[in-house]
């Protein structure tokens, strides 16, 4: 108890330090990066592999509207998501939806989330991919298809553990632009 | 300071809610249009050849492994394994279309015009990828409208049916399978030629036979094979197999499950019915109404 609240305030202050100035990263490297992402859930897997893959579209979105809120946006969401829906076979609008919500969310809470570390972040994370899968979810059943099973979910969970992995990697190729030593 | 922009520290735009809100319309708005009309298949279609480069590229570590593993193998060997493999495939069809001619035959015997026997071409696809969709069961294989490929044409393995390309792009196609839960297939059991439809279920290797009443002729281990009705399937494909059947005294139509005879979601290569003289059918959802209706008419009249 005692030596908790000595520690706290040193790990908020390092990390907010971090984040103080982001300098603005290039658009080319947004944009490859979900190119990328795209590649990741067009691996073809099967079965279990299949259900539990996390979606690393929706990880790239949610990491770059986190920090970098400036250089994406919902258009890029919306685009990114019909791409989805045409890889996933699913309706026109159901992935775009679902990931203009979730960069709607991720756009209210940057601010809050960037005083976070990684894995403090998860939950938050969490929560935001399971309403993308919820949206997905209610506007295929709206449409007249059925429900299926609960393990759908699963994804989310996998995707919001993967998180701190995502993000570590978006970082690393962030911070060789933003380099304070190199300017 | 030119007085026509702001600056661009406070140049945000619209509010995130506002193009939330924006974004979910239309997004609604693609939905809807998507369910309703063709439109939107032209835009599904112009995304998917702008992402086939991205397909082949997630595929190239996979195919790259096969090939690797033809290398330490045994060069020729393996090729003509290959070779082999694919005449197998082709051989199968033909079997399968023998099988069909001859129950037609012992049947009505010899009436003129039965089964006029069209050469179909069939092409090799190799599976691209799974969609990950919990609404249908679906699978992308790596031919398209170059190799003539139609929406509609049925695509086999070695066993039997496997489903029916329903989305053709230039390199690409995508193919329902018959587990999709609103994929049906018109068939008769091979027994007693009583005629039905079988549907998927949405899950794993199971189909059922949904509208058959319990005093209906089925047995455990009876083979369903394609009836031709409808005009998609050509008759005699081997479908499933009867695993379990439950009659409920509660409910007016027996409850039985069947497993495809096909391995469904087991195979990287498929074949792909191409029959250039028939002209493209229509696609399973209109299909799944008239085939119903004519499963059920050869029900009452079954003994």
């Amino acid at each position: 108890m005692r030596h908790k609240p000595a520690n706290k305030p040193k790990a908020v202050h390092h990390d907010y330090l971090g984040q103080e100035f982001p300098l603005p990263v290039k658009k080319s490297l947004v944009y490859s990066s979900l190119i990328t992402a795209i590649l990741f859930n067009l691996l073809p897997l099967e079965d279990i592999a299949l259900i539990l893959r996390p979606d690393f579209v929706a990880l790239t979105l949610l990491y770059w509207n986190i920090h970098q809120p400036q250089q994406t946006g919902m258009s890029i969401a919306f685009i990114t998501g019909l791409i989805m829906d045409v890889i996933d076979t699913s309706m026109m609008g159901q992935h775009a939806l679902a990931y203009c919500l979730i960069t709607f969310f991720a756009l209210m809470l940057h601010r809050r989330l960037r005083m976070f570390n990684i894995f403090r972040q998860i939950p938050a994370v969490l929560w935001m991919l399971l309403l993308a899968q919820v949206a997905i979810f209610l506007t295929g059943a709206l449409a007249g298809t059925y429900s299926t099973g609960w393990y759908i979910f699963l994804s989310s969970i996998t995707g919001a553990l993967s998180w701190p992995l995502v993000s570590i990697v978006l970082g690393s190729f962030r911070r060789q632009r933003t380099d304070p030593d190199e300017i | 300071m030119q007085p026509t922009h702001p600056p661009r520290f406070f140049r945000l735009g619209p509010s995130p809610l506002a193009r939330l809100f924006f974004f979910t319309l239309l997004s609604i708005f693609i939905m809807i249009a998507d369910n309703r009309s063709d439109f939107v298949s032209e835009v599904r279609r112009a995304i998917g050849v702008a992402i086939f480069p991205l397909q082949k590229l997630a595929y190239t570590p996979f195919s790259l492994q096969n090939q690797l593993e033809q290398y330490i193998a045994d060069f020729k060997l393996i090729e003509e394994i290959d070779l082999l493999r694919r005449e197998y495939l082709n051989s199968r069809h033909e079997f399968f279309q023998l099988q069909a001619l001859a129950a037609e035959n012992k049947q009505l015997r010899a009436l003129l015009g039965a089964a006029q026997q069209n050469e179909i071409q069939v092409v090799l696809a190799e599976i691209l990828y799974t969609p990950r969709d919990p609404f249908s069961r679906k699978i992308i294989v790596d031919k398209g409208s170059f190799s003539k490929i139609r929406e509609g044409q049925v695509v086999i393995d070695d066993l039997g049916v496997i489903g029916q390309v329903t989305q053709v792009y230039p390199w690409a196609s995508e193919v329902t399978l018959i587990t999709d839960k609103d994929h049906s297939v018109p068939v008769q059991i091979a027994r007693n030629a009583l005629r039905t439809v079988i549907s998927g279920t949405g899950r794993n290797s199971e189909l059922e036979l949904r509208f058959l009443s319990i005093n209906a002729d089925v047995q455990k281990g009876d083979l369903l094979i394609t009836s031709g009705i409808g005009g998609v399937y050509p008759p005699g494909l081997p479908v499933g197999r009867v695993t379990y059947i439950e009659y409920d005294r509660s409910r007016k139509f027996a409850r039985i499950a069947c497993v495809p005879v096909a391995g469904v979601d087991r195979h990287r290569q498929v074949l792909i019915l191409v029959d250039p003289s028939r002209p493209t059918p229509e696609i399973s959802e209109n299909l799944d109404t008239h085939a119903t209706q004519t499963g059920q008419q050869t029900k009452s009249r079954t003994p």
